[in-house]
């Protein structure tokens, strides 16, 4: 069952690497302003753009 | 480029050309409605004084050589298309670099290369395009806010990282299911879960550390004394089973509980980024005004202006400092000062207070006093404004956290006093026990939860709470002072009556015919006057000819033929001098008791609109509501003309005082509250701001959201106003969930601390009472918070309905017993 460590440090090592993502995120600001993104994209993409991909779709 | 596109006004026109110039048409296809109605054309003038350094070493963010940063707010930032367009300024001017706007602030972020833009052509684009930069002094002034937000969600995430990471250590304990895995496993769960908890205790903690030092040392006791010393005898007692191989410790119960209170704090700090609660006077003012000097006229920052200084004031422009008048025709209106309704006329040499607003024709003035110094500015110079009042020493958690406390440390020095005599190995085990399992999370979750929610579901109403902590200090009110101006009363369609001038020749009223012309004509004026004339006529619009404005007299036009003048009397006898007939004296003479707005048609004066305040629908309601629950007063910086109407109103008893300086008001409030009297403040104007901020709960009555409001606890939509007494009473409810919420977890407490106080704690127990107690007392408080918003909601529709009754009926109705009667 000694085999039961290495699953244990792998776990830790993931959750760890999430944190950091997670501490790099706050600190990048991602937090301070979250309606914004929500509405730029709406309106990022150039209107020629937007036909091109729909015409694809069809 | 422009052919087969209708325009409002030609600011939009002129909007339109320049955005399809640089390639920025797709404006137009994001929004139904993008842009603002530019209000009037561009200035460039205006903005010179941003090119001063002292200036701009106030407004910019960063600058060197090259390049500059700027946080504007723009208050027309209203749709997805405004920040399309101002995210993508670079394409109209090559001096502006990136931009990026905070839509919830109303804020956009622009770099600019200084010798390619100046900042003053850079405001004078925004505003040109229809986003007028706001800029006044108080926010100059204003000191960045505290990242206090980033490091919540740093101390919040690190704690959800341990304590989900301990937890599944923990698991295989829970079940007994450890024995397979050999003493190795026991002891790396153990030493993994205290390296875990560590930055648990020392950083996400932090601010409980604090405050329990803090209060401490002023023998307070608030609710942070029992958490820390719950936290720092589960650590240690954590620590001592790992280095005696005794079991893995209560880390995982430890990092759930830190998790689980800074939550509950995040979700409390419930913040309204478009309101500000703290301006005062200097947010009201603005920024610059016209200096007039030997070489002309010059746009000066106020923070420059001295005394003896000339000042050009031109219509609806503030007096930024006190001032004697030089020349022009002063009509002052300080209803924001001394809530007076009336303007008043001044002469030449006369001595004018900060504050007001001039109405009419340009005036010259001679400041008198600094800014600072002058007679609205002292106000805040009071000692009421000193004291931050925001420390909830008070709050129902402390005042019960203090019995607590004491009890807890009773009864764990009690078990270990009784396990010491009968099995001393026993004796430290229950005493640290008795204090993990009394570690008050639930107590702590109770308040923040109940106010939190409560104040969400205000904000949807349009009631905005300061913090939520004023819901508390709403629940303890027992009296309410109102403001008269502003406040009960309002200035809309209501209050306009029309008189003839000639009663005996012709009809009283104005035909249906006339009513239209006058309203067809009324409705291109943005005067308020106007608006409400247009407001109280029925009409549909029709084309007028030869529309003319003059500031200060009146507007002119022709409308299906017939000449229509509409403005002050005096200006209207200039103007059809000779084919005006002969209006009798005593009319003119009247004593006038509200503003008046003549009409001549034809050249035939027709006769005069009276406009008065009119009681705010539903009102008369709301008085006698709050009467029976709630000691009433009335304060007013008007005259007396109305005492015996709001007599009536408010019943015999109740206190009114007329003629009210801000600083009366102020120490009325707190003559009130030397006797033991706790005081809700509604108040509307910079007149109210002393006893707003005096009183245990300021509300602001305001038309609308995110203009400016004097510094309160509660900023209220004036719409809203009939539904105060439900909402007191909803804080009231609110106090008493929060109370019910102190009863569960104290049951809680009462099993989990006999089991430690006989000595049988185990992690198990631990892992499921604290998370249990704590879940319970969120659902209830979240629960029936919700359940009384709901109810709040509800009634609102009941107000809704008899306000529509309300305003059909459009006279100033202030006899309420008659009116539900009928």
């Amino acid at each position: 069952m000694s085999v039961i460590i290495i699953l244990i440090l792998a776990s830790l090592l993931v959750g760890l690497i999430f944190l950091g993502a997670f501490i790099w995120s706050v600190r990048s600001g991602q937090y301070e302003d979250t309606l914004t993104p929500s509405l730029r994209i709406l309106a990022d993409e150039p209107k020629t753009k937007i036909s091109e991909t729909k015409s694809k779709q069809k | 480029m422009t052919e087969g596109k209708a325009f409002c006004c030609f600011g939009c026109q002129t909007v339109f050309s320049l955005l399809t110039e640089s390639g920025l048409e797709q404006f137009y296809e994001l929004n139904a409605a993008p842009g603002a109605r530019i209000r009037e054309p561009a200035r460039r003038a205006r903005w010179a004084f941003l090119d001063d350094p002292a200036i701009q070493e106030q407004l910019l963010d960063f600058a060197d050589e090259r390049q500059a940063r700027v946080t504007l707010h723009l208050p027309a930032i209203h749709c997805v298309a405004c920040v399309w367009l101002l995210e993508n300024l670079f394409k109209l001017h090559p001096g502006i670099g990136h931009s990026q706007v905070n839509f919830s602030r109303r804020e956009a972020a622009i770099v600019f290369t200084r010798d390619k833009i100046k900042f003053s052509e850079l405001a004078a684009l925004l505003a040109s395009i229809g986003y007028e930069p706001e800029l006044t002094l108080g926010e100059t002034e204003k000191a960045t806010p505290s990242p206090w937000r980033k490091k919540a969600w740093l101390q919040i995430g690190v704690a959800g990282f341990a304590f989900g990471n301990i937890m599944l250590m923990s698991l295989p304990f829970y079940f007994g299911l450890d024995s397979s895995n050999g003493p190795w496993f026991k002891a790396m769960a153990g030493w993994l879960s205290l390296a875990f908890a560590l930055p648990v205790v020392t950083f996400s903690a932090a601010d409980f550390w604090r405050a329990a030092w803090l209060s401490f040392r002023q023998h307070a006791l608030t609710l942070e004394v029992p958490i820390v010393i719950g936290l720092t005898a589960i650590y240690f007692l954590s620590a001592f089973e790992v280095f005696s191989q005794r079991g893995p410790g209560y880390c995982d119960s430890l990092c759930g509980l830190i998790f689980f209170l800074l939550c509950g704090r995040l979700f409390q700090k419930k913040t309204y980024d478009r309101l500000t609660f703290d301006r005062d006077y200097k947010g009201f003012f603005p920024l610059s005004v016209v200096r007039k000097n030997s070489g002309g006229e010059t746009t000066v920052a106020i923070s420059r202006l001295e005394t003896g200084d000339h000042l050009m004031l031109r219509n609806g422009e503030l007096l930024p400092a006190d001032a004697r008048l030089v020349s022009g025709e002063a009509c002052i209106d300080y209803s924001f000062v001394t809530g007076e309704s009336e303007p008043v006329s001044c002469a030449a040499g006369a001595h004018l207070f900060a504050g007001g607003r001039q109405v009419g024709g340009a005036i010259e003035v001679e400041t008198v006093k600094p800014v600072a110094q002058s007679y609205l500015a002292t106000l805040w110079n009071h000692e009421a404004f000193r004291k931050n009042r925001d420390h909830d020493l008070d709050s129902l958690t402390n005042r019960y956290s203090r019995r607590f406390t004491k009890l807890v440390v009773g009864i764990a020095l009690a078990a270990a006093a009784f396990w010491l005599f009968r099995d001393p190995a026993r004796a430290l085990k229950a005493f640290t026990s008795v204090l993990i399992v009394a570690c008050p999370c639930a107590i702590a979750l109770a308040a923040p939860l109940t106010h939190g929610t409560a104040q969400r579901i205000l904000a949807r109403l349009k009631i905005f709470l300061k913090n939520a902590l004023v819901i508390e200090r709403m629940a303890g009110v027992d009296t309410i002072v109102l403001d008269k101006t502003g406040t009960l009363t309002c200035a809309d369609a209501r209050g306009v009556s029309f008189q003839s001038a000639d009663c005996e020749t012709r009809n009283a009223e104005l035909s249906a015919d006339e009513a239209q012309w006058v309203a067809s004509l009324a409705r291109h004026s943005t005067h308020p006057n106007s608006i409400r004339i247009t407001k109280s006529l029925a009409y549909s619009a029709l084309p007028v000819a030869g529309f003319r404005e003059t500031p200060g007299c009146g507007i002119e036009g022709e409308v299906a033929g017939h000449n229509i003048l509409l403005g002050a009397r005096a200006w209207l006898e200039k103007q059809i001098k000779s084919g005006m007939r002969k209006v009798e004296s005593g009319n003119a003479t009247e004593t006038h008791d509200g503003s008046f707005v003549s009409v001549a048609i034809d050249g035939v004066l027709r006769g005069e609109f009276k406009l008065e305040n009119s009681l705010r629908p539903e009102v008369a309601e709301l008085i006698s509501q709050l009467g029976g629950r709630f000691e009433l007063a009335l304060l007013s910086g008007d005259n007396e003309r109305e005492a015996a109407r709001f007599q009536k109103l408010f019943g015999e008893h109740a206190i009114l005082k007329f003629n009210q300086s801000p600083a009366d008001k102020l120490n009325f409030v707190r003559e009130l509250q030397s006797r033991g009297r706790k005081v809700m403040m509604v108040g509307d104007g910079l007149n109210d701001a002393g006893a707003l901020k005096q009183a245990e709960v300021g509300v602001a009555v305001v038309e609308e959201i995110g203009i400016f409001s004097p510094a309160s606890d509660v900023i209220l939509d004036a719409a809203e106003l009939p539904r105060l007494a439900n909402v007191l009473r909803f804080a009231r409810n609110a106090a008493r969930v929060v109370r019910a919420g102190f009863i569960i977890s104290a049951l809680y407490n009462l099993v989990g601390v006999s089991i430690a106080a006989a000595g049988f704690l185990s992690p198990i127990v631990c892992a499921i009472l604290m998370p249990l107690s704590s879940a319970t007392v969120v659902a209830f408080a979240c629960g029936t918070t919700a359940w009384l918003g709901r109810r709040l909601h509800a009634e609102k529709v009941l107000v809704e309905n008899s306000d529509r009754h309300n305003l059909q009926s459009s006279t100033f109705n202030l006899q309420p017993i008659t009116k539900e009667a009928a």
